[in-house]
């Protein structure tokens, strides 16, 4: 049957959808010519007429007006299009077309004509064929809370299949329930629950701005709903703050983890630990240049080519220090320390003659850049590697050190030194395996913070004073104290950071940490025996 | 007055030279005539001046480090602290002659639009208050940090990081423009002390005298408390601290006092300082500098006094030579002399000169106990250590 009848059909609908076309058009033409009234009330209603009428060319129009390109000729209300290169377009028709420019005037606008022509534009998106399109229309909408989007917003949820776009129409339809004075108690209690259901500032803003008209029911609601909004994003920023906390945490850890093991074992505070950091930045800046000069497609392994490499040079450093310097001042701690200040100036210097004073350019590969939202939270994805790198050499040393004949010699020479000695453990060979350890290590944490810092001669200076907080809090000789230290010192200034500001933060957590040091003199978890006063 | 007991061979005629030094430069700066081969020029004497405020830092750091084992990296802390002191007093003299003429406020504070003068901004129109302060301020941080560092007992390189993560405190809350201290530029365009004009060639002269006679002043007070029975019982406490404790000597308190007398020389160091260079600004803060001058004293000696202030001048010397013919090496030069001298010369130049000295010609019995606790500290390097 249906087969049979398949031309009538057709024809049918032919009629049907050109009788609607051009019952559109009527609407659409009508609507445009009352732009040539040169009232801003008719301009509005043209508008809106526009908007209604679902013209293919009435989003074109519309956005014309914005720009204040759309012109018209009061002669014979004729609307014309200019588009940005200066041609001319009949907005009836959308054809090309030239007229004399004496006779064209641009449609005024004020903030009444542009709130309603952003709105119409919101409406004119709502049925685009883009899910991102849709969205971000609803969001102008959200935004005017005109109500003559009411009705296209309502309809526009009855077609809408995709959830995360019929969330966003909910809500601009409760932003308009709000706004709107003779809105039914029900509506706006139902706004009241969306909006609070969406939970971020711009919702938090509309239940604020309730106007005192509302029934007290809506308003009790919305001053409840606002609050918890509040609380919520308290909490979120809270979190925000612990994750950058965490993030500065990582890379306190992986500049404190090698001056731990080092002053743990040895009982020497490395002041050239810092250049160790640079001398690994540096490397991998090195080693980003060759690759961009001979290899360009390895760009994006750059950063794993450079880690074994910056472990080796600053590792190699590191041995030669201990050979040539520290070796000669064993059991003067207080003379290793100036002697290794020394050590860091020279090292400073030398990088500053040879690579320049002014900070190098280390790039970031593709797969590191960018970032992520977590429930409300914005992560980088360079500080998601860094705390995720920061674990893995955390893991890899507390492996080594438990797991390994070398680990298991230098816990033994950290807990007495002459005892293992006495037990056939060369203690100087373990020193100097420690000290081109704790250097190598700290030549891969500048591989990382050449990725969040500048890479200049100054960059270990900046890291020192606070590596040297980490170990002291954090107790030597105990890997998990420099994990916690690093955590704490981490998450504790950046939490102070919004409290008291960047600097005053910073000095509350070294008065606390001088405090703190008072308290526990021997840090967080500090040996204990009779070799401690050693 | 002074007996030989007090001195010392090495202290007498270091004391001689300080004094010659505090008569006959000025004299000579302001007797002389200008093409005269001994005429001291009028720019050499803020810069001999300051040389001579290092080296009574550098004694002040030599009392706690060679004598009481103390290795504080934060001494330009109490030494910028007692220069902010004076350079209020200098900033408030200059009244209605800064550039907006404020009768009450100094510019920095009409600039960033402070109504009133903070508390702790007043009594410095007045000398005596500022000199008061010029002590107390260094020496009331000095006792409370101590107070707390010392009862805890912390120790060794411990307390070394926290004087050095108290004087990067410090550095950032005078960074703060909040702080009333002139933030990032500090306090300068001084312009009279005590109604002399301070750029005059007389006032430098009298200040170059002053320093001089601080540091005369600072070593004798130095060398009193070492060799006071005080002093006997701080070499104890450097050499072996928890034997001392257990002998029953309070040994929280002799640290206390000594560091506290530290603080304070350093704070007139730092006083001294601040109108021969015309400013203060918290770069002298920077743990950086702190560092700097314990290896002035490690130069010249540690636990010598005359050595530590020998060092000062010497390391300076170098420092400004360097830096006007070599820039690029002077960093080299000063790492390596950190090496070099914990390496090679652990007694510092005084130290090994004496020694050398003493064992071409035998000296006074008096002297050998003198520097004896000293020789010994020092050669402990690589020997057991004390069973606690």
């Amino acid at each position: 049957m249906v087969l049979r009848n398949f031309p009538a059909i057709a024809f049918a609908l032919c009629l049907i959808v050109l009788g609607a076309g051009s019952a559109r058009a009527d609407a659409y033409t009508d609507a445009l010519a009352r732009f040539a009234a040169d009232s801003y009330s008719e301009t509005e209603a043209a508008i809106e007429g526009v908007a209604a009428s679902g013209h293919p060319l009435a989003a074109e129009v519309v956005s014309a007006l914005q720009a204040g390109r759309l012109l018209v000729r009061a002669a014979d209300r004729a609307v014309f299009i200019r588009d940005p290169a200066g041609g001319l377009k009949d907005a009836r028709t959308g054809e090309a077309t030239t007229a004399n420019a004496a006779d064209l005037k641009a449609v005024r606008l004020n903030n009444r004509v542009r709130r309603a022509a952003d709105a119409a534009m919101g409406q004119l998106t709502l049925r685009a064929p883009d899910p991102r399109r849709r969205i971000e229309a609803a969001a102008a909408v959200f935004k005017s809370r005109d109500a003559g989007a009411l009705a296209a917003i309502e309809s526009a949820i009855a077609a809408e299949q995709d959830p995360g776009v019929l969330r966003a129409f909910r809500e601009a339809r409760a932003s308009i329930a709000l706004a709107k004075p003779d809105a039914s108690a029900a509506d706006q209690v139902a706004a009241v629950e969306v909006l609070r259901a969406k939970g971020d500032r711009d919702a938090l803003a509309l239940l604020r701005q309730i106007p005192p008209s509302a029934p007290d029911e809506v308003r009790g609601l919305a001053q409840l709903a606002a609050s918890s909004i509040e609380s919520r994003l308290a909490l979120l920023q809270r979190a925000q703050d612990v994750a950058y906390g965490v993030s500065l945490g990582s890379v306190l850890l992986l500049a404190a983890i090698g001056l731990a093991i080092t002053f743990g074992v040895m009982g020497v505070i490395n002041m050239a630990h810092g250049e160790m950091v640079m001398l690994g930045a540096y490397t991998t800046f090195m080693v980003q240049e060759v690759i961009r000069t001979r290899f360009p497609e390895l760009f994006g392994a750059s950063l794993f080519i450079a880690l074994p490499l910056a472990f080796l040079v600053a590792g190699a450093v590191g041995v030669l220090i201990e050979h040539s310097v520290i070796r000669f001042l064993y059991g003067r701690p207080l003379e290793t320390l100036l002697a290794t200040w020394g050590i860091s100036l020279i090292l400073q210097q030398a990088v500053r003659s040879i690579f320049g004073a002014q900070n190098r350019e280390v790039g970031t590969p593709a797969w590191m850049s960018g970032s992520v939202d977590l429930w409300g939270l914005t992560l980088t994805w360079n500080r998601i590697v860094i705390v995720l790198f920061a674990t893995a050499v955390f893991v890899a040393l507390l492996v080594a050190l438990k797991h390994t004949s070398l680990g298991l010699q230098i816990r033994a020479v950290t807990q007495n030194r002459r005892m293992a000695g006495a037990m056939g453990i060369r203690t100087d060979w373990v020193d100097a395996m420690t000290f081109g350890l704790g250097s190598g290590v700290a030549g891969i944490a500048g591989v990382a913070l050449s990725q969040i810092d500048n890479v200049s001669p100054n960059l270990g200076q900046g890291y020192i004073i606070d590596s040297f907080l980490v170990v002291v809090f954090g107790g030597v000789g105990n890997l998990w104290g420099t994990l916690v230290g690093a955590m704490s010192i981490g998450i504790a200034n950046k939490l102070l950071e919004p409290v008291a500001g960047a600097v005053l933060g910073k000095i509350l957590l070294l008065v606390a940490v001088i405090l703190f040091i008072q308290k526990r003199p021997r840090g967080l978890f500090a040996l204990k025996g009779r070799f401690v006063e050693a | 007055m002074i007996s030989a007991r007090l001195l010392g061979r090495t202290g007498t005629i270091f004391l001689a030279i300080v004094l010659a030094v505090a008569v006959l430069v000025p004299m000579s700066n302001l007797l002389l005539p200008v093409g005269s081969p001994l005429h001291v020029p009028d720019y050499m004497m803020p810069l001999l001046g300051k040389y001579l405020c290092y080296a009574l830092l550098a004694l002040s750091v030599d009392l706690v480090w060679g004598y009481a084992g103390i290795l504080s990296l934060g001494h330009g802390a109490f030494f910028a602290l007692g220069g902010y002191a004076m350079g209020m007093y200098l900033m408030r003299q200059i009244g209605t002659r800064g550039v907006y003429a404020n009768p009450v406020l100094p510019d920095f504070m009409v600039f960033l639009n402070w109504k009133e003068l903070p508390w702790y901004w007043w009594g410095f129109d007045h000398f005596p208050f500022a000199a008061l302060m010029v002590l107390a301020a260094p020496g009331l941080l000095a006792f409370v940090f101590g107070w707390f560092a010392f009862r805890s007992r912390v120790t060794g390189v411990y307390l070394s990081i926290i004087t050095q993560a108290m004087t990067f405190a410090l550095l950032l809350a005078f960074f703060r423009n909040d702080m009333g201290f002139g933030g990032n530029n500090g306090l300068t365009d001084f312009k009279d002390i005590l109604g002399f004009p301070v750029q005059a060639q007389g006032t430098r002269a009298a200040l170059f005298a002053l320093s001089a006679l601080a540091l005369a002043g600072g070593f004798l007070l130095c060398r009193f408390i070492v060799t006071s029975k005080l002093g006997k019982v701080l070499v104890a406490i450097r050499d072996a601290e928890s034997r001392t404790r257990f002998i029953g000597y309070r040994v929280e308190n002799y640290k206390l006092f000594v560091w506290t007398v530290s603080a304070m020389l350093a704070g007139l160091a730092g006083a001294l300082y601040v109108p021969q260079v015309g400013i203060i600004n918290p770069s002298e803060f920077a743990p950086a500098n702190s560092i700097e001058t314990v290896i002035w004293v490690a130069v010249g000696g540690r636990g010598t006094l005359a050595g530590a202030a020998l060092g000062g001048v010497v390391v300076n010397a170098g420092k400004t030579w360097f830096t006007g013919m070599l820039p690029e090496l002077w960093l080299f030069a000063l790492g390596a002399l950190f090496v070099l001298v914990t390496l090679f010369l652990p007694k510092g130049i005084l130290g090994t000169f004496t020694e050398w000295w003493t064992g071409r010609r035998r000296p006074a019995v008096a002297e050998i106990e003198d520097e004896d606790g000293v020789a010994r500290a020092i050669d402990s390097r690589g020997a057991p250590v004390p069973a606690e």
